[in-house]
C-alpha cells in the first residue's frame, strides 16, 4: 500500500532532478532519500498509531460500564502496557522524526541528511521492534503487562517470561532513535545552506535540535534500566530486588530520569509546528522568537532535574521533595512564556482558519489545559491525592493527545500539499478536526472529574459512582478512533489526485520550503539556496 | 587524515550516547547508593558494624525504637522479633533477638533487609550486630535466635522520640544459584 | 442475535437509567474527614482557581483575536513581533504567583511529613491482592479481602453500592487520636491510598514508609490501591472503619478474644461435613478467583484442583498442607501461613478434597495442620481416612 500510495510524490518529479528514484519495493527497502524516509515514518506511526488507538479502544469498551465484560484483569493489563509503549515509542516519536526528515533539510537549504545511509537504518529498525514488541502478546504468558513504566520488581521477579523480548525490543528502539537524533543534528550543524545562522532557522528545527540533544542524552539511559533489568532476571544480579542489596526505588530513579526529558522530547516537536503555523495563518511574524528559543532550551534543560516528581508519594525525604516540587512549578515559567508568545503571534493579526491552524489553535487551548493541571499535579501535598489516579491520566492524554498528535496532524495539513503536489479536501479535514476535537475532549475531560473523586488508573473495573463518566469518556473514545479512519482517507484521497497545490499554497507561509515547487521534487537544494 | 566537521558532530554525538549509557551503570547507581547512605533516602542503613564510640549514656532522654518483621513473597520461614519495641537512652546498647525458623526441608539462604523509619533517624540508629549484616543459611527444619544489638546516636534529633526498625526476609537461595550459574 | 438485541436493549436502559441508580456524579476531591486532608483540599482549590483566572485571561485575549482579528473581517496583520518589556513581564508575574502558591503547598507538605507522637501504630502490608494490618503492640493483625462476590463482578447479579470497595475485615481505628501508618510491601510495589484521609503511600517490598492521619468524624472511608501490581490491582480495596475511641477499645478486646476461640476451636474434633461447610466459604474468598469455583482453574496460570493429584492422591496430602501454608514459589500460588488459621486451613484442604467429584472422602483436622507446622510432615494420625 505504501509503496503506491506516496509513489505519487516521483510522478510528479522535477526536471532540474538528475535521476528519479528506482522502482518497486527495492526503492523503499534501499532508500536514502530523507523524503522517502520520512514518508516511511509517518506511514510507519500512523499505523502505529492504529495499532494503539484499536488497544485504546478495547480498554474504553471493558471500561464502558462497570463489571468485566470483555477481557480479563491480565489481558487488559497488556492493553494497557501496550497501549502506552505504542502509542510513547511507535506513533508520536516516529511521527516527528518523520516530520523532521522531510522538512528539516527543506527548511535548511540542505540537499539531504547528513547521514542518509544510516537514516535508512534507523527506519529499518523499527518495524522489526515493534513486531518483536507486539509478537509478545502472544507468547505464553502474554505480552508485557506492568505498565509502560514498567516499575520493578513488577517487571522483573514478577514478570512474565516474555519480558525478554520486550527489553530487546526497547534496545531496537532506542538504537533508532539514537541514530534518527544523531542525524538530525549532524544535519542542523553542518548542512545549513549559506546565510542560514542559527537564529535565523524556522523554530521547527530549533526545537528538534534540541530534542535531538534529550534523546541523545536519555535514550541511553532507557538503554541502561532494561538492560539493568535483564542482567536482573536472567544474570542473578540484584540492581531492583531489595533482597539481593537492590533498591526498587533506583529502578524508578532511573526511569524517570529517562522518563521526564521523554514526554518533553513528545512535546519539543510539537512546539515547533504549532510556531510555524500560527505566524503563517495569522500572517504575522512569530512574536518573539528569541525567548521562545530560549524558553525551549530551559524547558529541556530543567526536564533533567524534575524526574522524581513523578514519584511524590514512594517515600523522598522533605527536602527532595521540595526541591522537586519548586523545579517542577519551575517549569510553568517557559512553558507559560510559549503560551503568551502564540497568543501575542495571533493577537491582531489577520487570521484564517484553515484545517493546519484549527488544529494549532486548538493545541494551544488544549495543551494549556494540559499545563494547569500539571501545575496542580507539581504541588506535593495535592499530588498525594492526584498520583496514579485518572486525575493523570487526564494530564497526560491532555498533553499528548491535543497536543503532540494535533500539532503532527496540524504539521501534515501543512505540508501535505508540498509532499503530494495536491491540495487536500478541506472541507473533510474541518469534519476530521471537529470530529477529533470533540471526541477528544469527551474522552479525557471526565477523566479529571473520575480521577478526583478517586478512580485509580490501570484498573479493569471501577466502583459504581464513576460509572456515568466512564461511558461518556468511552463514546468519546470510540467517536475519536473512528473519526482517525476518516484522517486515512483523506491522506490516500489527497495522495491519489486532487486541486494541483502550487509552491505555496498558503498565504502566509514563510520559509525555504515553500520556494520549491508542490510536490517537492525528488532531490531539493542540491545548490545551497541564499538565504538573506 | 582530515576529519569533515559533520563526521565530528556525529563522534561527538555518539560518544555523548556511549556516555550516558556508562552514567547510568557506574554513576547514577552508586551516586544514589551513596545518597541513600548519606541522606537515609528509604530508610537505608550501614550495612557493616557500628565502631561503638565510647560516649557518655544520656539518660535524659528515652528512646522507643521498635520492631517489625516482614516476609517477602516466597519466603516461608518463621521470622519475628522477641520484643516488639526496646526503650534505650541515647548511647545505651538495647539488645533483643530474632527468632527464625525453617519450616521446609530443604536448605535455604535468607536475607534479612533493614529499613529505618523516620529517613532522616536512619543516621543516628547504629547496629552493633546484627543478622543483616551477612546473608543467613538455615538448613530443613533449623531454628535460631539471631541477636540484634543496636545503639540510638546521642545527636538524634531532639524532636525524635521514636524510631522504627523494619526488616524484610528475603529467600535469596535462588539468586545465589543464579549468581554462582553466570559466573 | 436475540442476545445481541437484548443487551443493547439492556444496554440502553442502563444509560438512561444511570443516573438515577448511580445516584453521585462525584466531580471533584473530597473534603475528607481530617485536618491534613481540608488544607489539601483548599490548596487543590486554590491551585485550581488560580488557573481559572490564568485560563480566562490568556484565552479570553486570544478569542479576542480568533473573533475580532480574522481577516475576514477586514483584518490587516500588524507588524510588531517583539517587546522586551512584554517578555520580562509575563516570566515575571508567573514566577511571582508561582511563589504565592509555593508558600502554602510548602507548609501543608511539611505537616504531611510530621509523624511524630502518634498515638496510635499500624503496619500496613500490601500483598498480591489483599492488605495486612498489623496494631503494634496490641497483638492483633488481620488480612483484609475483597468480598465483592464473582457473580457480581461478571455480571451475573445485579452490582450492590459498595461494588469493589468492600472487605471482609475493615481497618478499624479511633477517631482523635494520631494515627501512624507504616507502610511497606511484601512483593510487588503497591500504594495504600484512602482520598477522605488524604493518605497515599506507597507499600515497597523491603522498605518502610510511614504517613499519618488524626480522623476527626467517625464513618466508614473506602480507598483503593494506587499502584499497578498485577492482574488483580483493581481488585483490592480498603475500608477504614473509624469509631470512637471506647468503641475501638471494645473492637480490639473482641478481636482478641476471638483469636483466643479460634486456637480453641483448633482442638475441637471437627467433622468433615463442618469442615465441608467452612471450606466452602474460604475456598470462595480466597482460591475461587485464580483456581475458580469449579475448581478448574485457569490453565497454564492457574492449575485446575478438580482431579489434580496433589488434591486427589492420599500420599499427597503432605504437599497440599505445604502448598497452602507456604506457597509455590515462582508462581502466583502465595504461602498463607499468616492469613489463615488451622481451622480455615483444614476446611479449605478437605473441601479440595472432595468438592467437584474429587470424592477423596479424606479429612484433614486442624490438629493434623498444627503437626504439620511443627514437624513438616504429615502422619494422618488424628483421622482416619475411609
Amino acid at each position: 500500500m505504501t509503496d503506491q500510495t506516496i509513489g505519487h510524490v516521483n510522478d510528479h518529479d522535477d526536471s532540474h532532478a538528475d535521476h528519479g528514484p528506482p522502482k518497486g519495493l527495492m526503492r523503499w527497502v534501499l532508500t536514502t532519500n530523507h523524503k522517502d524516509i520520512g514518508s516511511m515514518y509517518m506511514w510507519f506511526s500512523f499505523a502505529m498509531f492504529l495499532l494503539g488507538g484499536a488497544m485504546a479502544m478495547v480498554i474504553r469498551a471493558e471500561l464502558f460500564q462497570p463489571g468485566l465484560q470483555l477481557v480479563q484483569p491480565e489481558f487488559f493489563n497488556q492493553m494497557t502496557t501496550m497501549h502506552g509503549l505504542i502509542m510513547v515509542f511507535g506513533a508520536v516519536m516516529p511521527a516527528f522524526v518523520g516530520l523532521a526528515n522531510w522538512m528539516i533539510p527543506m527548511m535548511i537549504g540542505a540537499p539531504d541528511m547528513a547521514l542518509p545511509r544510516m537514516n535508512n537504518w534507523s527506519f529499518w529498525i523499527l518495524p522489526f521492534a515493534f513486531a518483536l514488541l507486539v509478537s509478545t502478546l502472544f507468547m505464553e504468558g502474554g505480552g508485557p503487562n506492568f505498565g509502560w513504566t514498567f516499575y520493578a520488581p513488577l517487571s522483573t521477579d514478577y514478570a512474565p517470561p516474555s519480558t525478554t523480548f520486550f527489553i530487546f525490543a526497547v534496545h531496537m528502539m532506542g538504537v533508532s532513535s539514537i541514530m534518527g537524533a544523531i542525524n538530525v543534528i549532524a544535519t542542523i550543524l553542518n548542512l545549513r545552506a549559506p546565510g542560514m545562522t542559527l537564529m535565523k532557522m524556522p523554530l521547527f528545527v530549533w526545537t528538534w535540535l534540541i530534542t535531538a540533544y534529550l534523546l541523545i542524552a536519555v535514550m541511553p539511559v532507557l538503554a541502561g534500566v532494561v538492560t539493568m533489568m535483564l542482567m536482573d532476571i536472567h544474570f542473578g544480579t540484584a540492581f531492583f530486588n531489595a533482597g539481593g542489596g537492590g533498591d526498587p526505588v533506583l529502578f524508578q530513579h532511573v526511569f524517570w530520569f529517562f522518563g521526564h526529558p521523554e514526554v518533553y522530547i513528545m512535546i519539543l516537536p510539537a512546539f515547533g509546528v504549532v510556531s510555524q503555523i500560527i505566524p503563517a495563518f495569522s500572517r504575522k511574524p512569530l512574536f518573539g522568537y528569541t525567548s521562545m528559543v530560549y524558553a525551549v532550551a530551559s524547558i529541556a534543560f530543567l526536564s533533567f532535574i524534575v524526574w522524581a516528581h513523578h514519584m511524590f508519594t514512594v517515600g523522598i525525604p522533605l527536602v527532595g521533595e521540595v526541591f522537586f516540587m519548586y523545579a517542577t512549578m519551575l517549569i510553568a515559567v517557559p512553558t507559560g512564556v510559549k503560551v503568551f508568545n502564540w497568543v501575542a503571534t495571533m493577537f491582531r493579526g489577520a487570521l484564517t482558519f484553515e484545517t493546519p491552524m484549527l488544529f494549532a489553535v486548538a493545541f494551544v487551548v488544549l495543551f494549556t489545559i494540559g499545563g494547569f493541571s500539571g501545575l496542580m499535579l507539581s504541588i506535593a501535598p495535592a499530588d498525594f491525592q492526584y498520583h496514579d489516579t485518572y486525575f493523570v491520566v487526564a494530564h497526560f492524554h491532555y498533553v499528548l493527545v491535543p497536543g503532540a498528535i494535533f500539532a503532527i496532524f496540524a504539521g501534515v495539513y501543512y505540508w501535505l500539499p508540498k509532499w503530494t503536489g495536491h491540495m487536500y479536501d478541506a472541507g473533510l479535514s474541518k469534519v476530521h478536526f471537529w470530529m477529533s476535537f470533540i471526541g477528544m475532549n469527551l474522552t479525557f475531560f471526565p477523566m479529571h472529574f473520575v480521577g478526583l473523586a478517586g478512580m485509580p488508573r490501570r484498573i479493569p473495573d471501577y466502583a459504581l459512582q464513576f460509572a456515568d463518566f466512564n461511558m461518556i469518556a468511552s463514546i468519546g473514545g470510540f467517536m475519536f478512533g473512528v473519526t482517525q479512519l476518516l484522517f486515512l482517507f483523506i491522506v490516500i484521497k489527497c495522495v491519489k489526485g486532487g486541486p494541483k497545490a502550487e509552491a505555496k499554497p498558503w498565504e502566509g507561509a514563510h520559509g525555504l520550503e515553500w520556494m520549491v515547487p508542490s510536490p517537492a521534487p525528488y532531490h531539493t537544494f542540491t545548490t545551497p539556496p541564499d538565504v538573506k | 587524515m582530515q576529519l569533515n566537521p559533520a563526521h565530528k558532530t556525529i563522534i561527538k554525538a555518539t560518544a555523548t550516547a556511549v556516555a550516558m549509557f556508562a552514567f547510568v551503570f557506574w554513576v547514577m547507581v552508586p551516586l544514589y547508593n551513596v545518597l541513600c547512605q548519606v541522606t537515609g533516602l528509604n530508610g537505608k542503613t550501614d550495612p557493616n558494624p557500628y565502631k561503638t564510640v565510647p560516649a557518655a549514656v544520656d539518660t535524659s532522654r528515652t528512646i522507643t525504637v521498635q520492631f517489625l518483621a516482614t516476609n517477602n513473597k516466597g519466603m516461608n520461614w518463621d521470622f519475628k522479633p522477641s520484643v516488639h519495641q526496646v526503650k534505650v537512652h541515647p548511647g545505651e546498647v538495647g539488645s533483643l533477638n530474632f527468632y527464625v525458623r525453617n519450616p521446609s526441608g530443604k536448605n535455604m539462604v535468607g536475607q534479612a533487609i533493614p529499613s529505618v523509619t523516620p529517613f532522616e533517624a536512619t543516621d543516628y540508629l547504629h547496629k552493633t550486630e546484627c543478622f543483616c549484616f551477612t546473608s543467613q543459611p538455615l538448613e530443613g527444619h533449623e531454628e535460631k535466635d539471631m541477636p540484634l544489638k543496636i545503639i540510638v546516636d546521642q545527636d538524634l534529633p531532639k524532636h525524635i522520640n521514636k524510631l522504627t526498625l523494619s526488616y524484610t526476609l528475603f529467600d535469596i537461595t535462588e539468586m545465589n544459584n543464579k549468581r554462582t550459574a553466570a559466573r | 442475535m436475540r442476545l445481541q438485541a437484548r443487551k443493547l436493549l439492556t444496554l440502553m436502559a442502563g444509560l438512561l437509567a444511570s443516573p438515577a441508580l448511580w445516584a453521585e456524579w462525584a466531580v471533584n476531591m473530597p473534603e475528607g474527614v481530617t485536618d491534613l486532608s481540608r488544607s489539601i483540599y483548599d490548596l487543590h482549590m486554590t491551585i485550581f482557581w488560580i488557573c481559572v483566572v490564568i485560563g480566562i485571561v490568556v484565552f479570553g485575549v486570544m478569542f479576542w483575536s480568533v473573533i475580532f482579528h480574522r481577516k475576514s473581517r477586514g483584518a490587516k496583520a500588524s507588524e510588531f513581533h517583539e517587546s522586551t518589556l512584554v517578555e520580562i513581564l509575563w516570566t515575571s508575574i508567573p514566577f511571582a504567583i508561582l511563589v504565592v502558591m509555593a508558600i502554602p503547598a510548602t507548609k501543608t507538605l511539611i505537616e504531611v511529613y510530621d509523624t511524630k507522637e502518634a498515638d496510635i501504630d499500624i503496619k500496613v502490608t500490601g500483598y498480591q491482592w489483599k492488605w495486612q494490618y498489623e496494631y503494634l503492640g496490641e497483638d492483633v493483625s488481620f488480612f483484609s479481602n475483597l468480598t465483592t462476590p464473582r457473580e457480581e463482578i461478571n455480571n451475573q447479579r445485579p452490582k450492590n453500592k459498595d461494588y469493589l470497595l468492600e472487605v471482609d475485615e475493615p481497618l478499624v481505628v479511633p477517631i482523635g487520636k494520631k494515627i501512624r501508618f507504616l507502610v511497606t510491601g511484601a512483593d510487588v510495589i503497591h500504594s495504600w491510598w484512602v482520598p477522605e484521609l488524604a493518605v497515599k503511600k506507597d507499600a515497597i517490598p523491603g522498605f518502610i514508609n510511614e504517613s499519618w492521619a488524626k480522623i476527626n468524624e467517625p464513618g466508614i472511608y473506602r480507598g483503593q490501591c494506587a499502584e499497578l501490581c498485577g492482574k488483580d490491582h483493581g481488585f483490592m480495596p480498603i475500608v477504614v472503619d473509624a469509631r470512637p475511641m471506647d468503641e475501638y477499645q471494645k473492637w480490639l478486646d473482641e478481636k482478641r478474644a476471638e483469636a483466643a476461640k479460634v486456637r480453641e476451636l483448633t482442638q475441637k474434633d471437627w467433622t468433615m461435613d463442618e469442615l465441608m461447610e467452612k471450606g466452602e466459604q474460604v475456598y470462595t474468598k480466597l482460591c475461587a478467583a485464580c483456581h475458580q469455583p469449579n475448581g478448574m482453574g485457569l490453565p497454564p496460570m492457574f492449575p485446575a484442583l478438580k482431579d489434580a493429584p496433589i488434591a486427589v492422591e492420599r500420599s499427597q496430602i503432605g504437599k497440599h498442607i505445604d502448598v497452602l501454608l507456604y506457597g509455590v514459589k515462582g508462581t502466583a500460588m502465595q504461602a498463607f501461613k499468616e492469613q489463615l488459621n488451622e481451622v480455615d486451613m483444614a476446611a479449605v484442604i478437605t473441601y479440595e478434597r472432595n468438592a467437584w467429584g474429587n470424592n477423596t472422602g479424606e479429612v484433614v483436622t486442624p490438629k493434623d495442620i498444627l503437626e504439620y507446622k511443627k514437624n513438616g510432615a504429615y502422619t494422618g494420625k488424628y483421622v482416619e481416612a475411609k
